[in-house]
């Protein structure tokens, strides 16, 4: 199965031929696992009748679907006008006057109002078309941003807040102790490398319970760091990487000669002009990476954010769409494949751009959270 | 590595202008910590959460200790990473230790404390106090007030607002009710009355002498009604003329007929959690079972994502295989997108009436299989998912471990003629395990903690159908379990019992890094890199 030397190779190509093409198939069988669920999700994301039951790989094309009449009866009023977007028997399309009372006439499926034929005051006959329903292959999308008891804008902000910031303020405090383990002997330097290590094992998902205690003490006197906060997360977040995160980058560190930095010192810079101005440029590329990669894991962390984030307007992303799973799945399937894809297309391309860096990260142990 | 001495201070230039700021910028930014964290202080030290107040002023010291003595300059650098780790990493491990000694949880919320402080602020109308007759004034449609007649006293009027109390000089004590009165309107009685349950929650006057409505005639004023006496460690009720002392083992203020106050405090327990978690049949009959499928899920997880990996790895080594490269990109592509994702993508193809996978079978004439329903294939299904979500890893760390494995020793074990099992198993496999044993020890505690894929596949269900109050699924692990626990459902918080079963986890978890270190020499790689 690996490299076979050359002679052989030559001497049994008819058997080997076949073994190739068993190795062929096996892979072609493991991408389509691999890519259907993908591919699935992405035909759901454009399935313009949203929900699961009427799925399949290739969408469906839009259907318009025209309302008739049930009766003859007067236009009152037009409480959705043409091109609204309207959901199935939620909002209110017509106000008309069957047999001399008021009713309300709703949307029998998802979709676009079209077409309006009758004007207020109106009069129409039973069976008379009255308008259409249409929809759009990107009516998942239309929905999942402007679905006002889902704010899903502002999820997607929150998350980009947070996990920028998270990253910029991980890279910058820990190149700051990597430096000093770097460059610096002093006494206990090794027992607090260890310690910062040791410390690591316990995950701080495993302390949530005390983190949500915690925040909810402080987030009496310091709202702005308590539960529902951008800034308490940070924080959790932040504190909780530090210590994988400052052995990685003491390795980066070490990498760059110090003959760099003892002529900096000679000549009489202080450590932090030589830090600032000669080692941070050096390392900056390394810096970027772990930046990004910071950047992603807190982007798709979830626990801790759906344990600290509890009030609607404070969610991340990933916790909106969790939202999502846990509510009505199989009916909002189409806008929870629109959601995923968006959530999903941050770590997907910087995965796939960044694929030899990560394997380098992987044998230096670190796992993806 | 060159170890050079670099141990010093830094050099003391002059005071130019640069060091001044420098300084400036450093105590500038200390006094802003120091005056933060003396509030924060002062503020957990009155509601008596003496841990939190005692952490955070021991981490500050420490912090100003390290910047102002130049001495200890290296440190400098690491200061704010040593604060924010001791503050969101070292103490929530030693809180989680001190929560699973007490009660925390529903109805034991708050320190003693901010019981008696929250107490203090109860009040209640005593009898033989000041009783006045009322009516209701309302602003438009807006603020209540109150036109309060003094019958003992002359039936002198005084009008309370939400805030405020005066006695009304421009009416005659027993004349008519004015009908507007400081823009506020008198209701008529049928308004009053309908509007008298709102009124009635409401406190009016001024903050020193409260009043209230206490019955359809009568409002009076409202007295404190828990005193604490420290002498006694007991609250007094004046309403019921009842002394509740502070029962510890409960986290109660009872009274001698062993009634409670409404809100209990938070109050240690020693090992009663840990003892609860191992004795009780109905906690401990699920735990057993929680316990064993934690390992075997750990372990099939890490199994099957290495052997799959493993085997793409060896295929993608075969440099005859056209599109290598496209190959592999395609195949890490589940690896690059958020589990949360995966696993909500994976539930919605399970989903059992209208999902593609249970569709599938059904239209080959097949009864789908009941992915959520039954456990053995609800297990089967995490299984499957955690595969999908797993073997990119394996396979890209197996290629990373194969490419490293020199070529001639292939050559020297075909000159000897070893057939390709031969090569797999007394070569290839021996010298990968070297490279990827650690990280199959890694991944196995990933997965024994993999809270996302079994929260997300069904919150741990289905339910054991046995385990009575103790909110326990068949797929639970132990850290959704204790999430469950914790923040779980209709049963209300149970915080001390949570914590316990956190440390448990912690300990094993520990128990098998350590062994991880143990078994590949990991101290001495760490002693000889630092």
């Amino acid at each position: 199965m690996y490299s076979q030397g050359k002679s052989k190779r030559d001497s049994r190509s008819n058997s080997i031929d076949l073994v190739l093409i068993i190795q062929i198939l096996i892979l072609l069988v493991a991408v389509v696992f691999a890519l259907f669920p993908v591919v699935w999700i992405m035909s759901a994301a454009l399935n313009p009748s949203q929900s699961m039951s009427s799925q399949s790989v290739i969408p469906p094309l839009p259907e318009t679907r025209t309302v008739t009449a049930d009766g003859a009866g007067t236009l009152l009023n037009i409480a959705s006008p043409d091109g609204t977007r309207v959901e199935r028997s939620a909002g209110m399309i017509l106000l008309v006057e069957i047999d001399g009372e008021e009713k309300e006439l709703r949307a029998p499926k998802n979709g676009y109002v079209q077409n309006i034929r009758i004007n207020v005051g109106e009069t129409f006959a039973e069976g008379d078309a009255l308008y259409d329903i249409g929809s759009s292959y990107l009516i998942n999308f239309d929905t999942l941003f402007n679905t006002e008891r889902k704010p899903f804008v502002r999820w997607l902000v929150n998350s980009f807040v947070i996990a920028s910031i998270t990253s910029v303020l991980t890279v910058m405090i820990t190149a700051l102790s990597a430096y000093s383990f770097s460059r610096f002997r002093f006494a206990g330097r090794r027992s607090l490398m260890v310690f910062i290590l040791l410390v690591q094992v316990f995950p701080n998902l495993l302390a949530m319970v005390a983190i949500f205690l915690m925040l909810q003490q402080i987030g009496l006197h310091l709202p702005f760091f308590g539960l529902n906060t951008s800034g308490g997360l940070i924080l959790v977040y932040v504190g909780g990487a530090m210590g994988i995160n400052i052995w990685l980058m003491k390795g980066f560190f070490d990498s760059v000669p110090r003959d760099i930095d003892e002529s900096a010192l000679v000549d009489g810079c202080g450590h932090w002009q030589t830090y600032w101005r000669l080692i941070f440029p050096l390392v900056r590329p390394v810096l970027v990476v772990v930046g990004i990669l910071s950047f992603v894991g807190t982007f798709n962390e979830f626990v801790l954010a759906r344990v600290l984030l509890r009030d609607k307007d404070s969610w991340t992303l990933m916790v909106g769409l969790w939202g999502y799973i846990s509510d009505n799945f199989a009916r909002d399937w189409g806008i929870f494949a629109a959601g995923a894809i968006i959530g999903a297309l941050p770590t997907l391309v910087i995965y796939l751009a960044l694929q030899d860096q990560i394997v380098g990260g992987l044998t230096q142990g670190s796992v993806k959270g | 590595m060159a170890t050079l001495a670099l141990n010093e201070k830094p050099k003391r230039s002059a005071f130019d202008a640069r060091t001044l700021l420098r300084l400036g910028v450093t105590y500038i930014a200390l006094a802003i910590l120091d005056a933060m964290a003396l509030f924060l202080v002062y503020a957990f030290a009155s509601d008596g959460v003496w841990e939190l107040a005692i952490t955070v002023g021991v981490i500050t010291l420490i912090v100003n200790v390290i910047n102002l003595r130049g001495d200890l300059y290296p440190l400098r650098w690491i200061s704010p990473a040593l604060a924010l780790m001791g503050l969101m990493v070292v103490f929530p491990i030693i809180y989680t230790v001190y929560v699973s000694l007490t009660n925390y949880g529903d109805g034991n919320l708050l320190t003693k404390q901010q019981v008696i402080n929250r107490l203090a602020q109860e009040i209640y109308l005593p009898e033989g106090g000041k009783v006045y007759l009322w009516s209701l004034y309302q602003e438009g449609e807006g603020n209540f007030a109150l036109w309060l007649t003094d019958e003992n006293d002359g039936d002198n009027y005084y009008f309370a607002t939400l805030g405020n109390f005066e006695a009304v000089d421009s009416i005659d004590p027993g004349a008519d009710l004015p009908e507007v009165y400081q823009g506020y309107r008198q209701l008529s009685r049928g308004e009053a009355l309908r509007a008298s349950g709102e009124a009635q929650a409401l406190v009016f006057g001024a903050a020193e002498a409260p009043i209230g409505i206490a019955s359809r005639k009568q409002a009076g004023e409202f007295a404190q009604r828990y005193v604490f006496q420290p002498e006694n460690d007991a609250v007094f009720d004046h309403e019921l003329q009842s002394l509740f002392h502070a029962n510890y083992e409960t986290g109660q203020f009872e009274n001698d007929e062993g009634n409670t106050l409404l809100t209990g405090f938070i109050s240690g327990i020693g090992l009663e959690n840990y003892i609860r978690f191992i004795n009780s049949p109905a906690l401990s009959g699920p735990l057993v079972r929680i316990f064993a499928w934690t390992i075997g899920f750990s372990l099939a997880s890490v199994a099957s994502t290495f052997c799959v990996g493993l085997l793409f790895a060896l295929l993608l080594q075969n440099k005859r295989i056209p599109y290598r490269k496209a190959f592999r990109t395609l195949l890490i592509v589940p690896y690059a997108i958020p589990g949360l994702i995966s696993v909500a993508i994976w539930k919605g193809m399970l989903n059992p009436n209208l999902g593609i996978i249970p569709n599938a079978f059904v239209s080959l004439g097949l009864e789908p299989p009941p992915f959520f329903i039954d456990p053995g294939w609800a297990k089967f299904g995490i299984l499957m998912i955690n595969l999908w979500l797993g073997y990119p890893y394996f396979m890209l760390v197996c290629s990373g471990a194969l490419a490293s494995i020199p070529s001639d020793m292939y050559e020297a074990a075909e000159v000897d003629g070893a057939n390709w099992w031969d090569k797999f198993r007394s070569l290839t496999l021996p010298m990968l395990l070297v490279a990827v044993g650690p990280l199959l020890i890694a991944s196995f505690t990933y997965n024994f903690n993999n809270f996302v894929l079994i929260e997300t596949y069904d919150e741990g269900g289905p339910p054991m159908a046995d385990a009575g109050v103790v909110p326990a699924g068949h797929t639970d692990i132990l850290i959704s379990f204790a999430f469950r626990l914790a923040f779980g459902g209709g049963r209300g918080a149970d915080f001390g019992l949570a914590s316990a079963i956190t440390i448990i986890i912690f300990a094993l978890v520990a128990g098998v890094t350590l062994l991880q270190f143990r078994v590949t020499k990991g101290w001495e790689e760490t002693s000889e890199n630092v």
